[in-house]
């Protein structure tokens, strides 16, 4: 880490200071595997450090899920089977995730060494894998669990890839330096297509074909370590055609569900396209040709899925990239434009409003901070000298192997706790002026295994865990130990996991949002449900109750904002204007969802929002713009004169000068913690991307 | 044309060969090229010009084949006509009047008698846009033939014949212009639009530059301002249309064309590199590098046997498709700005200018040809642009050519001037000239003009420069030492700190006249002693001459103020002075004549005079519109005996001026256009090769030696024959009558009719014999084998494969017979 990155600032702005944080070296790890569940619009993607994230297609790309990942795991194919998801890795097992509890149901062992690839047949009732002793696998799906029905015949050398033909009659497997075809029914190797080295130097070394594709007519596509990509005929046998792509590997390959396009993701970052086109267009004959090429990657394109509008990317510079193809649409609209998924959807940071305290969590361990101070003041734009640096006060390692799922700091500073899949830790902090003292409270209640969420009460006396079935633990807390109090219930039964949770200023609500898009208020009095907030059809990214009004405003995937008063059980006045009027589009068309919902105490009528590329107060008291209006007018504003300037108001103040964030919240005293995240800083920290010839250099 | 003078201005060599796209004949052996107001053939073999298509009164705007006869010809051009001609023979076969000036054509074969011309979307003159239209060609034996039936196919094209194309069998038309790419399909008369964003913002180009069709498949390519080549399919659908980018080029791609076959994709660009790319391989490319000068057009050949590129410096490069470059035609070099002179190479006689960048070229005016480059910067030229490089900027020869001064500066932005002037001495071993002193920063500041000095006994050279000085520059003698005599500084002059322009030796080289703004200095060069000045207000000096031979004591000057007038040396008087805006004052050297060229309300008027008598011997208004950068007497190497008054300025030399255009243009007097047109060569296009003077060394003596193996082969040749047959294959087939009227006349031919009936019969074949005769002298010196002779080889071959299966042996020993009795009739008419 450089000295660069633990920079930290108190610039003024406006009516705030506000403390540029940008020493949190939050790093996501590369993209290894992708599946793409096209009837219920949900991508599922393997990272490297074994954590599975699912994305909501239907709903903005929201990021619905995140499984953690664990220490030695290392997930190299998923697969959908319906609603199920499962992975295979390296480390031999095959695995079915527990979408509603987010956490791994069971493991099977495949006794074939590291298994490279897997997967499912078009008919969703068998499951093949590749293993490093050459043998495909294939097991039968039951309901509960995965049953081992045979070996197809062995082969000398590791199976890298595979592809299921839709009749599921046949295999077609990629291995080092030959394809070879099964047939399923009687388990025997058919065909053999031996795949050409690559010239000169790596003539000596083997060719891996990494990706296969079987296509309904029999043809078959390869991309092999030579930077070919190959077409076959799965009859005959015979090469079709090679298409030399790059110089380096071709690493994934992806069908379009009508096979009339194939993409190739290659290790220098683009993506090819080959469409089936007829040369003659009078003429019905096709063939397969290399169209387009799309450079959104710097670095390998490790998975890939075509989903017939848009080509989904992903790889080693740990970016998702929906790149849309634009023939598919016919106007503009939210799915038509790029998108790149850089930050996760869900908070990493908590902030002790009181003290000054930022806990940054990471996969592996927790870091405390303490913001600098500064006791100067200055004119709006000015950068302050700090009296006293930030410190990091506290590096907390994990237990255990499983990564950090979610973690919350209380808002006093004393209290700390985190969740892995497996266990709860909470800690007991004391700060003297220097000196910071932890310690464990030892004994947790027997129920208290796991949670999805964590978030402490406003006066540090209860703590309260998502846990299984949209449930939430009520703990409350004191000087030595915890007591289990309570289980809050949902009425609907959803057996969602729930992402977000927030209580009220006076502690008296608590309001959790599950992945049913659901948003339940308790009461934490009487410990009973108080109401539901009517479901909308997109997934709350953002929970906040307002401390004096206790109005509870909620902001979904798709951009909407509403606010619902807990006390009459209904949409503020406010809220109901908002929905008639309608948001400005530029607001709608932003591309990440808001993450974050604070409020200004000496305000009530400011609510402060953000999400990664800006940060907005919507001040209620204003006009709303119109469609009209210049959304972003800050500077517009900034030029005018006095008079003139109120008339240009409304109410949502977009501030962009802070990029790439990943919490935006106000402590007490009017100060402004802003967590920036540079893309720079990230890139920086990747390996080096492959060699390329760039001209004149 | 003619006009009463006698006199017209004419294109005489140096005009563009690369304005068009060049066409290959369906056999590759010629190239068909506009140039100027003709069309040129070369030989694709030797490079020689073999025949020159006159008939256009305007610019030659395209050229193709006749889709429907490989040996015609269509040329369009801005006199809004299209002419069919037979391109072997040089016939313009017919004219049709559009009426609209053609700015490009374009032929399909599925479009049998229509051609696609690109004019003007409205009919005022001025108008931007520009449309394809359909023209159809009327059948009729006339020879001119208005085709005024006109139906629009594309709206909103581009003029530049690159940017449109026929695709697969001519289904299709593809026109690309801006950013918007349309395709117009025949069959359903449907068109296609695409477009492309404008990019301009992140460094991307997508404006189209060319476009070019796959022959075989449904496949479009464009080139693009950033360099990209797309490959465009699917293009019969709105949206599902796709395309792949290839990108090697760092600049705009200029052309682009696909091989007959379609396997392969050819490009240039300014890189001077020809890029071929493996259709559906596209990662596998060949390249052609160091062409020499950005390439504009492509062509390929029907076989595909060779590919042609234009080249920006008037080149076209002949290529074989293992791309090897097998031949070189090049014209007249001509940058977009001449930093030089026109001047004129004592030696050759061959007009010397900028030719490739850093290098003079010297181009043979006669021959219309260039000689040869000589480098000047010797430095490598890189093709980028906006890159600040060497340009040579001023040329002086000394009066005998053995001495050649070449100045050449760099000005980059924010740096100093760097210039250097190179004296060059001609090496008569190598015939060329070699550099003998190289002086860096002769001066602070540009050289503003440069002279060599006329005498004899002195080999001195001046050069002033806006610093404020003139310096002249000796030849120092170094005979004690070994070292090779070079030159060095002997003198530094310069008058109240005035800049001095140009300056003048009189004609024996005893005075040196130097403009120093509005002051007129003489000096001798043999003391450096200022003489007199002379000052003609107001206004600074233009141009200053001395005049020649009997005029020698006149000093004729212009100014900026309109003004031109004469001083008589020997009483420092002015003489005359008339108000006239002279933009160019050039004097003969071979008589006392002056030309001054003046630029009035845009148009450039000449005005021919003596400087003894202010009254013009010639004058003519509206030569060119704008102005006239450069002129130049050249002297002639046969001296015109021209007795017109007119006309008789132009005897000893002729002048040659460069417009705004960069056109070269000359006066051609009645009496030279005569000669022209009697030397004007048959040339014959049987032959395998163009008739050079070493095929005619070498093509005798390998004609002997057929005619020897002939003989041993006791081939005889049938007596009248030969002309029939000759005649009957010569002519081209579409101009022949019908096969059954022939049949008759062939059959009679090798009939042998009775000796006397032939002497009344056939008086005509006998004078058209005689003639051949004539012209074959070998024939006549040898009357025993003339006959052999007559015919050459190639048409024996011809006779034995055509006429001998008719014959039976009992006739041939019959017609040997015969023959030895036509000997004696043969020469007895010869002899009377």
């Amino acid at each position: 880490m450089s000295r660069h990155n633990w920079r930290r600032r108190i610039a003024t702005m406006g009516e705030f200071k506000v403390h540029r944080v940008r020493f949190f070296d939050y790093m996501p790890t590369a993209i290894r595997a992708m599946a793409f569940n096209a009837e219920t619009e949900r991508l599922a993607l393997a990272r490297t450090d074994g954590s599975v994230e699912v994305f909501s297609f239907a709903d903005r790309y929201f990021q619905e899920k995140v499984i953690p990942g664990k220490d030695s795991l290392s997930i190299e194919a998923l697969c959908w089977v319906g609603m199920r998801l499962f992975s295979a890795g390296l480390n031999g097992l095959i695995t079915e995730y527990d979408l509603e509890n987010l956490r791994p149901k069971y493991s099977v062992e495949a006794y074939g060494g590291p298994i490279w690839t897997m997967i499912s047949n078009t008919q969703g009732t068998h499951i093949a894998i590749g293993c490093e002793d050459g043998t495909v696998k294939l097991f039968e799906l039951l309901v509960e669990g995965i049953h081992f029905e045979r070996n197809l015949d062995r082969q000398k050398g590791r199976i890298i890839s595979l592809s299921w033909h839709p009749s599921g009659t046949q295999i077609a497997a990629g291995m080092m330096d030959m394809i070879r075809v099964f047939d399923v029914p009687t388990g025997h190797a058919e065909k053999r297509f031996l795949v050409d080295r690559g010239v000169g130097g790596s003539k000596s070394r083997e060719t891996v074909v990494w990706s296969v594709a079987f296509l309904s007519d029999h043809t078959i596509f390869s991309g092999d370590s030579a930077g070919k990509v190959q077409v076959w005929d799965g009859h005959s046998g015979t090469l079709l055609k090679t298409h030399l792509v790059t110089k380096w590997d071709v690493l994934a390959l992806s069908i379009s569900k009508d096979e009339s396009s194939v993409v190739a993701g290659t290790s220098e970052g683009t993506v090819v396209q080959f469409q089936y086109i007829a040369p003659n267009l009078q003429k019905p004959e096709k063939e397969w040709v290399r169209t387009r090429t799309f450079k959104n990657h710097s670095h390998d394109v490790r998975a890939l899925a075509d989903i017939g509008t848009a080509i989904i990317s992903g790889g080693i510079d740990t970016q998702l990239v929906v790149r849309p193809l634009l023939e598919k649409f016919d106007e503009k609209s939210f799915a038509s434009g790029l998108r790149r998924i850089q930050f996760t959807h869900r908070n990493l940071v908590s902030c002790a409003k009181k003290d000054g305290l930022l806990l940054f969590q990471f996969p592996g361990h927790l870091e405390l901070w303490r913001l600098g101070e500064s006791d100067e003041h200055g004119k709006p734009g000015d950068i302050l000298h700090l009296k006293r640096k930030p410190e990091k006060l506290l590096h907390l390692k994990r237990k255990g192997e499983d990564h950090i799922c979610c973690s919350a700091l209380s808002s006093s500073g004393g209290w700390l706790a985190y969740s892995t899949v497996s266990s709860i830790r909470i800690y007991k902090l004391q700060t003297d002026d220097n000196n910071l003292s932890i310690t464990k409270v030892p004994k947790l209640p027997k129920v208290l295994r796991s949670a999805h969420k964590l978030c402490f009460s406003s006066d540090s006396t209860h703590l309260y865990a998502a846990s299984s079935k949209s449930s939430v633990l009520v703990i409350s807390l004191n000087q030595s130990e915890c007591k289990y109090v309570h289980t809050l219930k949902p009425k609907s039964g959803s057996r969602q996991p729930i992402h977000l949770l927030t209580t009220s200023a006076d502690g008296k609500w608590l309001a959790a949002a599950n992945s049913d898009c659901e948003v339940h208020v308790y009461n934490l009095q009487i410990l009973a449900l108080h109401c539901i907030v009517p479901v909308y059809g997109s997934c709350p990214s953002a929970l906040g109750i307002h401390p004096s009004s206790n109005n509870l405003i909620v902001v979904h995937a798709d951009q909407k904002i509403f606010e619902y008063s807990i006390v009459e059980k209904q949409y503020t006045d406010w809220s109901r204007q908002l929905q008639k009027h309608g948001l400005h589009y530029l607001w709608l068309d932003r591309d990440t969802p808001v993450t974050h919902v604070t409020f200004n105490p000496k305000n009530p009528e400011h609510i402060l929002l953000h999400d990664r590329h800006m940060f907005c107060i919507i001040d209620k008291s204003l006009p709303l713009p119109d469609q009209k209006t210049q959304f972003y007018n800050q500077m517009t504003l900034r030029s005018l004169s006095e008079q003139e300037r109120p008339h240009h108001l409304h109410a949502f103040k977009v501030c962009r000068n802070f990029q790439d964030l990943l919490c935006v919240c106000l402590l007490d005293e009017q100060s402004l913690v802003v967590v920036e995240r540079p893309l720079m800083a990230i890139t920086s920290q990747l390996p080096a991307p492959v060699r390329q010839k760039k001209f004149a250099t | 044309m003619v006009e009463h003078t006698g006199i017209r201005v004419v294109h005489r060599g140096g005009s563009k060969i690369n304005f068009r796209e060049p066409i290959f004949t369906n056999d590759s052996r010629y190239l068909l090229c506009v140039s100027g107001e003709s069309v040129k053939v070369y030989s694709t073999s030797t490079e020689e010009c073999v025949q020159d298509l006159h008939g256009h009164t305007d610019l030659v705007t395209g050229v193709v084949l006749n889709p429907s006869n490989h040996l015609q010809a269509y040329s369009c051009s801005a006199d809004g006509t299209v002419r069919l001609w037979d391109f072997t023979d040089g016939i313009l076969i017919k004219t049709f009047i559009i009426g609209y000036p053609i700015y490009s054509i374009h032929v399909s074969e599925k479009h049998a008698g229509v051609v696609f011309v690109v004019i003007r979307m409205a009919t005022e003159k001025f108008s931007e846009l520009f449309q394809i239209v359909a023209v159809n060609l009327p059948r009729s034996a006339d020879q001119d033939i208005e085709a005024r039936e006109l139906s629009a196919v594309l709206c909103d094209v581009s003029p530049h014949p690159g940017a449109a194309s026929f695709g697969r069998g001519g289904e299709y038309i593809a026109s690309a212009k801006g950013l918007q790419l349309e395709v117009y399909f025949f069959k359903n008369q449907k068109s296609y639009r695409f477009s492309l964003k404008s990019g301009m913002k992140k460094g991307i180009n997508n404006t189209f530059t060319c476009i070019s069709c796959h022959p075989k498949e449904d496949c479009i390519a464009t080139g693009h301002g950033d360099g990209k080549i797309r490959l465009w399919r699917n293009f019969n659908q709105k949206k599902e249309y796709t395309y792949s980018t290839l990108h090697w080029h760092h600049n705009a791609v200029s052309a682009l064309r696909f091989t007959p076959e379609g396997t392969n994709l050819l490009s240039g660009g300014i890189e001077s590199v020809l890029v071929l790319w493996r259709y559906t391989q596209e990662n596998q490319k060949n390249f052609l590098p160091r062409l020499g000068a950005a390439i504009t057009h492509i062509a390929v050949s029907p076989d595909g046997s060779l590919f042609c590129t234009s080249h920006s410096d008037n080149k076209m490069t002949i290529i074989q498709s293992s791309v090897r470059v097998s031949a070189v035609i090049q014209g007249l070099v001509k940058s977009d700005v001449l930093q030089t002179d026109l001047m004129i190479d004592p030696g050759t006689k061959a007009l010397v200018l900028n030719g490739k960048p850093g290098h003079l070229q010297f181009y043979s005016l006669q021959n219309d040809k260039q000689l040869y480059n000589l480098d000047i910067v010797q430095q490598e030229y890189i093709h980028q642009e906006g890159l600040h490089q060497f340009e040579v900027v001023k040329v002086a020869f000394s009066t005998c050519g053995d001495w050649l001064a070449t100045v050449e500066e760099r000005k980059q932005k924010n740096s100093e001037l760097e210039i250097s002037l190179k004296l060059w001495v001609y090496d008569k071993q190598i015939q060329s000239f070699g550099l003998n002193t190289t002086i860096t920063a002769p001066h602070e500041d540009q050289i503003t003009a440069m002279c060599f000095s006329p005498s004899s006994e002195t080999t001195l050279l001046v050069t002033t420069s806006l610093d404020g000085y003139f310096k002249a520059w000796m030849l120092a003698d170094h005979s004690d030492t070994k070292d090779v005599a070079s030159w060095s500084c002997e003198f530094v002059g310069g008058y109240h700190r005035l800049k001095p322009g140009c300056f003048c030796f009189s004609a024996d080289g005893s005075l040196l006249a130097l403009v120093f703004q509005e002051v007129v200095t003489v000096w001798s060069p043999t003391s450096w002693e200022m003489l007199t000045t002379l000052s003609q207000p107001p206004g600074d000096i233009r141009d200053i001459c001395f005049g020649r031979l009997s005029c020698s004591k006149y000093l004729v000057g212009t100014s900026t103020r309109n003004q031109l007038f004469c001083w008589n040396l020997l009483t420092c008087s002015l003489v005359w002075s008339t108000p006239m805006d002279v933009s160019l004052l050039q004097a003969d050297p071979l008589s006392e004549n002056m030309a001054a060229f003046c630029c009035q309300s845009g148009n450039s008027d000449l005005f021919v005079f003596k400087p003894s008598e202010p009254r013009p011997l010639y004058s003519k208004k509206t030569l060119c519109t704008g102005k006239v950068q450069r002129a130049i007497f050249a002297p002639r190497q046969q001296l015109l005996e021209s007795s017109d008054e007119q006309s008789q300025w132009l005897n000893r030399s002729q002048l040659y001026f460069l417009t705004q255009n960069m056109d070269l243009l000359t006066f051609s007097t009645k009496t030279e256009d005569d000669r022209l047109l009697a030397s004007s060569k048959q040339i014959d296009m049987d032959d395998s090769v163009a008739v050079t003077p070493f095929y005619l060394l070498l093509g005798k003596h390998r004609q002997q030696q057929k005619e020897k193996q002939e003989l041993l082969a006791e081939r005889t040749q049938l007596p009248q024959g030969t002309i029939a047959i000759k005649e009957l294959l010569h002519t081209p087939a579409h101009v022949l009558p019908s096969a059954s009227f022939l049949c008759s006349m062939f059959v009679h031919s090798l009939l042998i009719s009775s000796s006397s009936a032939r002497e009344e019969k056939e008086p005509a074949e006998e004078e058209m014999e005689s003639e051949r005769e004539e012209e074959d002298s070998e024939g006549e010196a040898d009357p025993i084998h003339s006959r052999q002779d007559l015919g050459g080889s190639a048409a024996w071959c011809l006779v034995d494969e055509s006429g001998a299966p008719a014959l039976t042996k009992a006739q041939e020993r019959e017609l040997r017979r015969v023959k030895k009795v036509d000997h004696s009739w043969l020469s007895s008419i010869l002899d009377c």
